[in-house]
């Protein structure tokens, strides 16, 4: 069969809302996006372990230490079952690990921001927990199944870590006056940044389009962000915060919130690995690999001897 | 030669987008049989879409007298889940 008919016919299966799976002819740049997104969403899990990692041991009680603890390892957890899916468009993991290592490979923005307090947890939760919710649930129905199903894990998963954040904050905001102050200040340094989460605006978005004809997005970036505008503004309300937009108002009009400008300029530095921790990211992530050296080596050696000592025995 | 034909799991994928589930085991002299058998044996009545068959012998189980050891630990940690964090009414579908 000539490419172009087998081009027709996978776009004819994805017309029809029928999953691609791993051995089924796909394009050359399907197979592409799909590796270049599910890593970089495979990189932030993992990357997004480090600024919340920072709290572990100062959280304030038993309660938010068990908590936090169980979010990070969920996340190692999702980081393996991105991975994983990864592999199944014949990548391996080590090459997927050399390009994160290397600063070739992207992940999210919003991990290069530091967590510079308790309330930056809660504030992560909320925000960059529910932007991340916004973004996956709607990859829960992605065209490539090993993705999909990986996101319907993750997404069960995931849904005790932005009410964690949440009731960080609540408690915050009803505690003392510095306490309350604490949550607003994180509010005011992540909401830009969860905002940036959702990606170029689409005027902008070189991928989108193709993305959505091949059913691996279902919403467009602004589309993302204006669903989680409109949800978030609520619930910053109930905590008593102000939200750091002096243009944010809801317009009866559109029956959507409106929102002041995003600083596309800080948006494109922190990309470009210019943000206030890339280079301490990115270091951390080395180190961690480097460290780990020697237990990978033992771990196969030892299976290495085990299967020796079978052979012997046998 | 080996006297008897070796052991297969045989695993359906009902259709695409949903995982191959564990549907039973067949003797076979070599993969492509296993397939094939597996083909006339498991999915005559349209069963599903794809089939892996994998020799028994390379599937490593845990063993059942670990199950609590290996399990319980996971029964105890309540905030794991939604329901462990108390929120007000009006954020309740968060």
């Amino acid at each position: 069969m000539t490419t172009e008919s087998l081009t027709r016919r996978f776009q004819d299966k994805i017309d029809q809302e029928l999953k691609i799976e791993p051995k089924d002819w796909m394009p050359d740049a399907y197979r592409k996006t799909l590796i270049r997104q599910i890593s970089q969403h495979a990189h932030s899990e993992v990357v997004g372990m480090l600024p919340e990692g920072n709290w572990i041991t100062r959280a304030p009680s038993l309660r938010r230490k068990v908590a936090l603890l169980a979010k990070v390892q969920d996340e190692a957890g999702h980081g393996l079952y991105l991975y994983s899916a990864c592999e199944t468009l014949g990548i391996r993991r080590e090459t997927l690990i050399e390009e994160l290592l290397s600063g070739k490979a992207k992940y999210s923005s919003i991990f290069n921001y530091p967590t510079l307090t308790w309330a930056d947890i809660g504030a992560i939760g909320w925000l960059v927990d529910g932007a991340a919710i916004m973004n996956q649930v709607p990859l829960c129905r992605c065209s490539y199944g090993p993705y999909a199903r990986a996101m319907v894990r993750v997404c069960k998963e995931e849904s005790f870590h932005q009410r964690q954040g949440f009731e960080i904050l609540l408690t915050l905001c009803q505690g003392a006056a510095d306490q309350k102050a604490m949550a607003q200040d994180a509010l005011d340094r992540w909401w830009w940044p969860s905002l940036m989460m959702f990606g170029p605006s689409d005027k902008d978005s070189i991928h989108t389009a193709q993305s959505m004809r091949w059913k691996i997005k279902r919403f467009t970036n602004d589309e993302l962000r204006q669903k989680f505008i409109d949800m978030t503004v609520p619930q910053a309300e109930v905590l008593g915060l102000t939200i750091p937009d002096p243009e944010l108002q809801w317009d009866e009009a559109s029956g959507h919130y409106h929102s002041g400008p995003i600083d596309w300029e800080e948006f494109g530095q922190v990309l470009r690995g210019n943000g206030p921790c890339n280079a301490e990211r990115l270091e951390a992530r080395q180190r961690a690999h480097q460290e780990g050296t020697w237990v990978r080596e033992a771990a196969q050696a030892y299976a290495a001897k085990q299967i020796e000592e079978s052979k012997k025995v046998g | 030669m080996q006297s008897e034909w070796p052991l297969w799991e045989v695993f359906i994928r009902p259709k695409n987008g949903l995982h191959h589930i564990h549907a039973g085991s067949l003797h076979a002299a070599d993969a492509a049989m296993a397939i094939q058998n597996a083909r006339d044996v498991y999915t005559r009545r349209n069963e599903g879409v794809s089939l892996w068959v994998v020799e028994s012998v390379h599937l490593h189980a845990s063993d059942p007298d670990d199950a609590d050891m290996l399990f319980e630990p996971a029964k105890d940690k309540i905030y794991r889940h939604p329901t462990f964090y108390d929120l007000p009414d009006e954020v309740k579908h968060m």
